[in-house]
């Protein structure tokens, strides 16, 4: 890589870094894999705890023994230990019997047998408590997610949505999982240890009590850093990722101008810069462990220094000599881990908190109390003065007015922006209008059932959307009982069928999610038949024929001929070709409507469809 | 695993001082419990304080080497790490860079980025973990061992005999346990790949009020997911107390013979606390190791799928070519009883030994219905894509004998599926030429029919594109992108059905540049519309893989009846009588 190369990339990035820190001034490491980002501060800590916990609910009883099983199982722990004094004591003294020998052991058998068993029990009850949340937490997120409306997908990013399925929802689990058992048996460790550090020797107790503050500056002082260079390292990983995801979907027209080289050097100039960043952040990350535990290693050896010297000067035991060190061992760890549970309780509660903004979001309207289905619905849509828009103060369509009676076929012309999808998405009530009504039927839609509304309006879109599965799976979605014979003849009506019977499998090939092995005319065509599986008296065609060729465009006009049959179609299509036989074209413009008539009559007209039909005028 | 030792190598004494460091630690670990015992048995059995204070001197010393020690290893085990992921993560890229079309078709965009990035953090987040516990076990095990022999041997033979249990306990429980938690792993993966689809489809399941389908397909995975999860788990709730109980056994089995020991005065009261804490120490670390292995199983999954990558042959290569210092310089192109599959298994061909030639400076219009190979054959001439059977010439040399980087300079394709970069316009086109000056831009621009629009935003030529080309219409998009293709300056130029989403006015304007201004270049166009290739010099016109018709509009319409049919399909039925 040339020096003029690197000086220009690195000013290119240095802008987007700048940015990023300045975008994400709460965020702080997350501890353990380096992979999750931490969301920053729960806003609400009491609520969603409280929340969360009610995900439990049901198993309150559980959770209660569980509580006491970590009771047992930290006392045992501790009391195991304690019960070692006297055994030594009296090994010590040199008056040592097998019988008290024997006494001890069985007596601390008992204890540990007792913790063992309790912390089985414990974690089996505490794991099945857990993970039945975890599954209704998921499982009511989906729900809620699903009865959304389109306006939250439209308006929120996809990758957004995935992470708090995944790394939120993981953050949670990880804290329902652990957390909860560890901070009860982390709380309960420490005040036993103390107190029976207290109990053992006040002196000795002091001297490990002086270094914790140590321990909690040193502790403190390594996390800033940390936290410093790891919002540097996500930065850099961000650009980093953000470079591959662009250039690898971008991979094909890479290939064709030769760019794989320029590609390597960009690449390879982010991949040393997250390197030397990353450097930073783990080694400070990663040195909180050795640092902390031997600064406990250190405590213990002033202990165990001090404490002979009071056994020799003050007549302390060495029984209590042997088991004040083993605690003072184990001071340090309740403590770490209690650190530890902290930041991973601050970002499961953040996680939550973000899961629960989805749930809170309103969902789509509730049906009217008095809304109705209509019996044999014949397909009659009026649109009458209709105002709307998507944001408050920017109007897409302006008092736009128009019909389709049953079984006609009415088109939507005009530029890009100009409502025409909009339309359509009012009619399905993804999105409810501001003024007016529309109307199916004569029965204003707000007073129809949706789904019935909805499950009555076919719809095939220019983006072809297909799911994995087998291609029958695919076209059965129009209509979940639809038979074999009824796919076929779908798929017929949509001239798939005789690619599909070129397929590896024929119906039963198995399509990867973006349905990557066939063409996008091909996967139009399925889009076709799915809709014509469906018996909706309603089909809306938003540029369904966009990217088929006009000669295959040809070959299915008669299917789509009978697929429009005795069907109302709302249809929008770029290529003006295609909507010339329909009953009635409405242009649109900034939201209008500026022209209605046949094809024939708009020609005549010579206004602006004549325009647009002639070449003289850009469509979009 | 044998190709890793390449991404060690580099940085082998990192990846060798790491843990070696940390082995410093454990032995600081295995000294404490013996000087513990000295001031118990010395110290204070005898009374003597100088000797207490010099051994807990000492003690402390111990614990700083060991934090030097410590904060060392995990320095070097970092700078491994991160140095092994690095390496991996570029040639990865490389990799991906030389991946010829079947090649990133086989692996979906989404999959490959996933790969690059996440997958290369857990592998790199395995081996630092790896390199920071790899010796501890070991060291800590050995060196228990040793120290515990030489303080008694008797008393030594507890920790024989458990270890060899321990380990094979272990090795047991790893068994069950890792198989279970891939299984978790490939069901968290099968969920999130369930949501990911069901966001993009959101419009479709809406439209078919199939939310309780998907609901009740997402709760499937779900609960798929969470027996899975228990099943892996339970191994989890069961090892610890296992381990627990071998735990607290030995200490007891270690208290009762030692304990016998003193009694009969052969054994130190001392050395009894030490023995214990060596036993935890033995077991602790053990413990860690089946830990590190049990969270490996989703960097092991990872380190698979990075594999895949590195290991995928990548089926168009110039290492054969017998001239790669050929250019091209004319641009004629002869095709010569090509046949071509896409499933190489299956028996479909996509292209049907088609026979045509192409003279230089010649514009040839493709054109055929949906699925008939226009895109396969054109792909053909740069290489994109090799034939099954068959030749492709490109100035009388098949294409196979270029080095592909004099081909591809030679040959420039406005993609179907094009797509625009983040950065400037300028950014953009500079793609097809990076010695190419502002005026050469704005010529090309001129001649795309783009430089109107561009000029039209505030910031002109420095308008940001946004990721993907966000920024500018499809129309407009399509415009840059032949002007893009232009800049290269290319001696045959390929258009796939690259002008859909201009009209037709402008189209016919960008034909007449390329006429006008590119006399010598061959120019290849394939085109839904028969008004975009009836000027052409020649028309081919293909149907299900096969050659139907092939000459200009006029022997075409007398002759070819596909080609009449097309026609037909998009004219005025009165304009055509």
């Amino acid at each position: 890589m040339n020096e003029v190369t690197k000086a220009r990339l690195e000013a290119k990035y240095a802008k987007k870094r700048e940015e990023y820190l300045k975008s994400h001034g709460n965020d702080g490491p997350r501890r353990g894999p380096a992979s999750g980002g931490f969301k920053g501060k729960p806003k609400n800590a009491k609520g969603s705890i409280k929340r969360l916990f009610s995900y439990m609910k049901a198993d309150t009883p559980k959770l209660i023994i569980v509580g006491f099983l970590v009771v047992i199982n930290a006392g045992c722990s501790l009391a195991g230990s304690y019960v070692l004094r006297p055994v030594i004591n009296i090994m010590a003294s040199g008056n040592g019997t097998i019988k008290t020998l024997l006494n001890g052991i069985i007596a601390m058998a008992a204890i540990y047998g007792a913790g063992v068993i309790a912390q089985y029990m414990q974690s089996r009850i505490m794991i099945t408590v857990s993970q039945n949340a975890l599954f209704k937490f998921r499982n009511d997120l989906n729900k809620k997610i699903s009865k959304l409306p389109l306006k939250y997908y439209d308006s929120n990013n996809h990758g957004d949505i995935m992470s708090r399925f995944t790394n939120d929802v993981d953050a949670v689990g990880d804290m329902l999982n652990n957390t909860i058992v560890s901070i009860i048996s982390g709380v309960i460790t420490l005040i036993g240890t103390i107190a029976l550090m207290l109990y053992t020797n006040v002196w000795l107790t002091l001297v490990t009590f002086a270094s914790a503050p140590l321990m909690v500056f040193v502790a403190q002082l390594i996390g800033k850093k940390s936290r410093k260079y790891y919002k540097e390292q996500q930065a850099a990983l961000g650009a980093l990722n953000g470079y591959v995801e662009e250039t690898i979907s971008g991979q094909k027209v890479v290939k064709v101008f030769n760019h794989e080289d320029l590609a390597n050097d960009e690449f390879e100039f982010l991949n040393e810069q997250l390197k030397g960043k990353q450097l930073f952040a783990q080694f400070i990350g990663g040195i909180m462990g050795p640092v902390m535990g031997n600064l406990s290693q250190v405590a213990y050896s002033l202990t165990a220094m001090i404490g002979g010297v009071l056994c020799v000067a003050r007549g302390f035991d060495v029984g209590g000599l042997t088991i004040f060190v083993n605690y003072s061992r184990q001071f340090s760890r309740p403590i770490n881990e209690l650190s530890m549970q902290v930041t991973s309780i601050f970002s499961a509660l953040a996680g939550a908190e973000r899961v629960f903004d989805v749930m809170d979001t309103e969902p789509e309207a509730e049906d009217n109390e008095d809304a109705v289905e209509i019996e044999n619905l014949r397909g009659d849509v009026v649109l009458d003065h209709v105002t709307f828009g998507y944001t408050e103060g920017q109007t897409v369509l302006k008092d736009v007015s128009l019909y389709a009676k049953p079984g006609q076929k009415i088109a939507l012309v005009g530029s890009t922006g100009a409502g025409k999808t909009t339309i359509t998405n009012l009619i399905t009530r993804f999105y409810d209008i501001d003024s007016g009504s529309v109307m199916i039927d004569g029965v204003d839609i707000r007073n129809i059932k949706r789904d019935f509304l909805r499950k009555n309006i076919a719809m095939v879109l220019q983006d072809t959307h297909l799911f994995s599965g087998t291609v029958r799976e695919n076209i059965r979605y129009g209509r979940l009982d639809a038979t074999d014979e009824e796919v076929i003849e779908a798929a017929k009506l949509a001239s798939a069928h005789s690619f599909i019977m070129r397929l590896e499998n024929g119906y039963d090939t198995v399509l990867d999610g973006d349905g990557s092995n066939l063409s996008q005319g091909q996967r139009q065509l399925l889009n076709i038949a799915r809709a014509a599986v469906s018996k909706a008296p309603i089909l809306i065609l938003d540029e369904a024929t966009s990217s088929v060729d006009t000669r295959t465009e040809k070959h299915i006009e008669h299917g789509m001929d009978r697929l429009m049959k005795d069907r109302t179609t709302l249809v929008i299509a770029h290529r003006l070709s295609t909507v010339r036989n329909a009953n009635a074209i409405i242009v649109l413009e900034h939201g209008q409507v500026i022209e209605r008539g046949s094809h024939e009559e708009l020609l005549e007209m010579k206004g602006r469809y004549y325009e647009l039909y002639t070449g003289k005028k850009e469509l979009d | 695993m044998k190709r890793y030792g390449k991404y060690i190598k580099p940085y082998l004494s990192a990846f060798i001082l790491g843990p070696m460091l940390m082995i410093v630690e454990v032995l600081g670990e295995i000294v404490l419990p013996k000087l513990m015992a000295g001031i118990i048995n010395v110290g204070t059995v005898n009374g003597n304080i100088p000797y207490i204070l010099r051994t807990g001197g000492l003690m402390i010393l111990t614990a700083i080497i060991m934090a030097l020690g410590g904060i060392g290893g995990a320095y070097f085990a970092t700078k491994a790490s991160i140095n092994f992921a690095a390496d991996i993560r570029r040639d990865a890229f490389k990799k991906v860079q030389t991946f010829s079309f079947v090649n990133i078709d086989k692996f979906s965009t989404g999959s490959l980025v996933t790969r690059l990035t996440n997958d290369v953090t857990q592998v790199q987040n395995l081996v630092s973990m790896a390199l920071r516990m790899m010796l501890r076990a070991p060291g800590m095990l050995i060196g228990a061992v040793i120290m515990a022999f030489a303080m008694n041997r008797r008393l030594a033979l507890v920790i024989v005999v458990v270890v060899p249990i321990l380990i094979l306990l272990i090795i047991i429980v790893m068994n069950i346990a890792f198989p279970r938690f891939q299984a978790l792993q490939a069901k968290i993966d099968k969920l999130n790949s369930t949501i990911r689809e069901s966001l993009q489809n959101v419009r479709v399941i809406k439209s078919f009020v199939r939310d309780d389908f998907e609901e009740k397909k997402f709760e499937e995975a779900n609960k798929d997911l969470k027996d899975t999860g228990m099943r892996a788990f339970k191994v989890m709730i069961t090892t610890w107390p296992l381990m627990g109980f071998m735990m607290n056994f030995t200490t007891l089995a270690v208290v009762w013979f030692g304990g016998k020991q003193i009694i009969v005065g052969e054994m130190m009261v001392g050395d009894l606390t030490a023995f214990i804490t060596y036993v935890t120490q033995i077991l602790f670390s053990l413990l860690m190791v089946s830990m590190v292995i049990l969270q490996s199983s989703r960097a092991f999954a990872s380190a698979k799928r990075i594999n895949e990558i590195l290991d995928c042959e990548v089926d168009i290569v110039d290492t054969d070519a017998a001239s790669p210092e050929k250019t091209v310089d004319t641009g004629s192109v002869k095709f010569e009883n090509v046949s071509f599959r896409y499933y190489k298994e299956s028996g479909e061909k996509v292209l049907d030994n088609i026979n045509f030639d192409i003279a230089s400076g010649e514009t040839v219009g493709v054109i055929g219905s949906t699925g008939s190979g226009k895109t396969t054959l054109v792909s053909l001439i740069p290489r994109l894509y090799d034939t099954d059977e068959g030749k492709v010439y490109v100035d009388g040399v098949d294409v196979r004998d270029y080095s592909l980087k004099n081909l591809r300079d030679g040959v420039s394709v406005v993609l179907q599926k094009n797509v625009l970069f983040s950065g400037s316009i300028e950014e953009n086109l500079l793609w097809g030429d990076e010695s190419a000056s502002h005026e050469d831009i704005v010529e090309v621009a001129k001649l795309a029919q783009a430089d109107g629009f561009v000029t039209s935003f505030e910031e002109g030529y420095e308008r940001d594109l946004g990721q993907g080309g966000v920024n500018v219409s499809g129309g407009q998009k399509q415009r840059l992108c032949i002007a893009r293709a232009m800049l290269k300056k290319p001696k045959i130029l390929i258009l796939d059905d690259s002008t859909s989403a201009v009209d037709t006015a402008t189209e016919a304007e960008i034909r007449k540049n390329l006429k006008a201004y590119c006399p010598e270049t061959t120019k290849i166009i394939i085109a839904q519309r028969i008004s975009s290739v009836i000027e052409a010099d020649k028309i081919v016109v293909l149907d299900d893989g096969v050659v139907v018709g092939l000459g200009t509009h006029e022997e075409l319409m007398s002759s070819c009846e596909a080609y009449q049919e097309i026609y037909y399909s998009q004219m005025d039925k009165e304009d055509a009588k």
